[in-house]
């Protein structure tokens, strides 16, 4: 075929390593044609931006090509000299990386970035590279651009510095375009946009586009084709509605189905197998009246940054990241908190656990009364106790040089929950409950994957025994197999230990999954807040229903998915 | 990914061949020194052991010499090796104690600086500023001087090497404060330190068992480089004649002493000390620059 415009055939890539040689890629084949989009999905360490970094002549050190070839319009990129490459990049080979914050030179102006590119790849003088990069930056939908070319990256939003990373790929004309995680660090709202415009540059300019990403969601919206990836190899591949709709590989049905739905509740998250033992009797134990009713009230809740004085004399002004009348969780429920960043969800659930005081207002806990008059050391200790946290990053949420049971007993111990010699059972039993074997606890955190390590984020919170647990973007960072996995956990011990939750994440799907009320928060304030399944399927709130309507579905909207049902 | 095995640590050091001699340089000089009494082959600051008839012996090696005088005699006819081993005692002993003392203050204030920031972090960190617009050699001279002057003289030619531990590492906390705030300002920010807040641990167990260890990494490598400083430091001070006393020299002082009669052809009283000097700092710079490495796993 002759429009094929790039081919890799057998591509092995190899990181060479005193203990044996780790190959990352094995024996990948893949096409691209012009106008075509492709995707690349898999799970992290799937090697599918590895490709992308070979194409580009960007492996990271010590990575090589130990075999196979890759092809640009029948010129083998592997034999080219550096420099070569260099000529390449940029000028034929376009590349949009994932996190627009950094890939944006922050001392340079948006205008003298994308001419400076223009000028040196397109060869020409720079007073008409500019008036290029002018054009440029309104052909990627950036409003008034020609005024904007003199402001810095900083002046300009996450989607529109994206755009503006979309025109510097752009900038030499390429003919293929690699998109790693483009819209990975942008807000749903957003991230519709700027695949949008890739999707049009592509069918515009007939480009051969690459998209890398581990969100099925994104490459349903936007790909021709999908190559799904496992461990460097290829699993599978075809058209993208066929490799959702019909997926042939086993690992292929199965990542699809670990994908919680933003259309409906599964059923396996709602019902989860109740498993009980000597554990959770001890994890039940030294709480008082069970009681009905809320758990925790905020009310007239506020929170106020400063912000940067204007003049040295100025008085320094203020934010308001968090402004509601009032909030309340039963005992026993699973309070959802959606928003995009900088809605202030996870500084109101901050809050809602005292982790920081608010500027104004008050939380009150059910069992312990105001936590503003929780003054005396013995009152702050219980109610510390039954309140606890897991974060979003499972990386930074555990200390790296402490052993996981000396991270877990330390709370147990420091709230005098066992005896010193009955410590250690307790630890591994705690262990054993979320999953991870109990003698794992002689290890180091950095032993373990990002999901294990989350594991044991749960096993602290749990290791106090509390009754009210916040879930700050629990499963944000970690892949869709197991993120199932872990609301799966989540939703189980909470039946079982009867636990109250405030789960906030930036992610509808897995809200709905797991939650039995949701509240939406935009600019600090609640828009709506409501039942789940209502709210879902009839949002009253305008924000709400853009919401939802620009998530990205990885099984298409309701008619296809009652379709895939019905398989 | 990779996992990462306990024996990284040997695999990166004997890859780094500059590295080992330079850790077995370390190791020998602080054998040799700690156990002077044994190594050396002669006592050189006993005036029953030595002999004037022994002086300006030029080393073994050359005419004239005396075989029992490895790297030559003195003026005194003191053996220039032995007096080099008792003399390099000193300078690691004010070198690791300086640096030992530095580290400690230095923590201290980091800590609380970077913890708690706001007022508390204001204040120390200014004070380590106007510290630091000084150079550590006139502050090391000034606590030097205010001792001398407060204290009788026997006392003071007594306790020379504490006074120059204290003057020096009084004169080198700063960059060990400022380091250990900077990290302790990131560590604090870290989930894991929030995470410590829920279950509600106190603010010094939180500070002391979970902050501390993750900073011990750059304050370690700045503390290989700090103690060659503090080396040199004290080398300077004793040259000046206001360190250590001429009846116990150390490194410093032996320069001293042979820099008065390298013209006089005696070139070995002087070159031997400085050479251990030159070697002795380099070595510690080495292995600092290769903790650094090591501890930096973005660099491997």
């Amino acid at each position: 075929m002759t429009d094929i415009l790039c081919k890799t055939q057998d591509l092995k890539i190899t990181f060479p390593h005193r203990l044996g040689d780790f190959t990352a890629v094995h024996g990948f084949d893949m096409e691209v044609r012009r106008g075509e989009i492709v995707g690349l999905i898999g799970e992290s360490g799937a090697g599918k931006s590895t490709i992308g970094n070979a194409i580009m002549g960007l492996l990271s050190h010590p990575g090589v090509v130990s075999g196979g070839r890759i092809e640009l319009e029948g010129e083998n990129l592997v034999d080219l000299s550096d420099t070569a490459m260099a000529r390449l990049r940029g000028g034929r080979i376009g590349m949009i990386f994932q996190d627009p914050m950094t890939s944006l030179n922050p001392l340079m102006t948006v205008g003298d970035q994308l001419s400076e590119s223009i000028a040196i790849l397109q060869d020409l003088p720079l007073a008409q590279a500019r008036q290029m990069a002018a054009d440029r930056l309104d052909g990627v939908g950036i409003p008034d651009a020609a005024s904007r070319m003199g402001q810095y990256p900083h002046e300009f939003s996450g989607g529109m510095r994206q755009r503006v990373v979309i025109a510097l790929a752009m900038a030499g004309d390429p003919d293929l375009l690699i998109a790693d995680e483009p819209t990975t660090a942008l807000d749903v709202s957003v991230q519709k946009q700027v695949l949008d415009l890739i999707r049009s540059i592509c069918v515009e300019r007939s480009l051969g586009v690459i998209l890398v990403t581990h969100d099925m969601g994104v490459i349903a919206e936007t790909a021709d084709r999908v190559y799904v990836m496992r461990y460097g190899k290829l699993v599978e591949t075809g058209p993208t509605a066929q490799v959702i709709h019909q997926p042939t590989q086993q690992y292929t049905q199965d990542l699809i189905a670990a994908i919680p739905s933003i259309d409906h509740r599964e059923d396996r998250f709602r019902n989860p197998a109740k498993k009980t033992g000597e554990i959770d009797q001890w994890l039940l134990q030294g709480h008082k009246g069970e009681g009905s009713g809320d758990y925790v009230t905020a009310s007239a809740l506020t929170k106020d940054f400063a912000t940067k004085k204007k003049s040295f004399w100025g008085k320094a002004g203020s934010f308001r990241a968090v402004d509601i009348p009032g909030l309340s969780i039963k005992r026993g429920e699973v309070l959802g908190l959606v928003g995009e960043s900088g809605s202030g969800k996870s500084t109101l659930g901050r809050m809602m656990t005292g982790l920081i005081p608010p500027s104004s207002g008050s939380v009150r806990y059910g069992d312990h009364g105001l936590m503003t008059d929780v003054r005396t050391r013995a009152a702050r200790k219980a109610l510390r106790r039954d309140v606890q946290v897991v974060f979003q990053d499972p990386y930074s949420s555990l200390n790296s040089r402490m052993r996981v049971d000396h991270i877990l007993a330390e709370p147990i111990r420091f709230h005098g929950l066992a005896e010193r010699e009955e410590t250690p059972r307790l630890v591994g039993a705690l262990l054993e409950r979320v999953g991870l074997p109990a003698d794992s606890g002689r290890k180091f955190p950095h032993q373990f994957s990002g999901g294990q390590r989350q594991r044991i984020c749960i096993a602290r919170a749990l290791s106090v025994r509390p009754r009210f647990l916040l879930c700050d973007e629990p499963t944000s960072a970690l892949d869709v197999s197991i993120q199932a996995d872990m609301l799966a956990l989540l939703m189980e011990l909470r039946r079982s230990l009867g636990l109250t939750m405030l789960f906030v994440s930036h992610d509808l799907a897995v809200v709905r999954q797991v939650s039995d009320r949701v509240a939406v928060m935009k600019q600090g304030q609640i828009v709506e807040c409501r039942a789940a399944e209502a709210l879902y399927d009839a949002p009253e709130n305008e924000y709400t229903r853009m919401l939802l309507e620009t998530a990205p579905r990885a099984t298409g909207h309701e008619n296809t998915q009652n379709m895939r049902r019905a398989t | 990914m990779l996992e990462r095995i306990r024996s990284d640590f040997w695999y990166e050091l004997l890859n780094s061949p500059v590295t080992v001699v330079s850790a077995v340089i370390i190791a020998l000089m602080i054998i040799g020194c700690t156990f002077a009494p044994v190594f050396a082959p002669h006592t050189p600051f006993d005036p029953a052991t030595i002999s004037i008839m022994d002086n300006n012996m030029p080393p073994a090696w050359a005419d004239g010499a005396d075989p029992r005088f490895l790297l030559g005699t003195d003026l005194q006819g003191r053996d220039v090796l032995s007096a080099m081993l008792y003399g390099g005692r000193i300078s690691l002993q004010v070198g690791i104690g300086a640096v030992a003392l530095s580290v400690v203050i230095g923590m201290i204030v980091g800590l609380v600086a970077g913890y708690f920031g706001g007022m508390t972090d204001a204040v120390l960190m200014r004070v380590a500023e106007i510290q630091f617009a000084f150079p550590p050699i006139l502050i090391a001279l000034l606590f030097n001087g205010i001792l001398k002057a407060s204290l009788p003289a026997d006392v003071f030619a007594q306790a020379a090497v504490p006074i120059m531990i204290l003057a020096i590492g009084l004169a080198g906390w700063v960059q060990f404060a400022r380091i250990v705030r900077a990290s302790a300002m990131v560590q604090r920010g870290q989930d894991y330190v929030t995470a410590c807040h829920a279950i509600g641990l106190p603010t010094v167990t939180i500070i002391l068992r979970h902050i501390t260890p993750n900073i011990l990494g750059p304050v370690l490598v700045l503390a290989m480089l700090q103690i060659a400083v503090a080396i040199v430091t004290e080398a300077t001070l004793s040259f000046l004649g206001l360190g250590t006393p001429l009846t116990e020299p150390s490194l410093g002082a032996l320069i001293q002493i042979g820099s008065q009669y390298l013209f006089s052809g005696i070139w070995w009283v002087v070159i031997f000390p400085g050479i251990m000097l030159l070697v002795m700092v380099v070595a510690f710079n080495l292995v600092a620059d290769w903790v650094r490495d090591y501890l930096n796993p973005r660099l491997r």
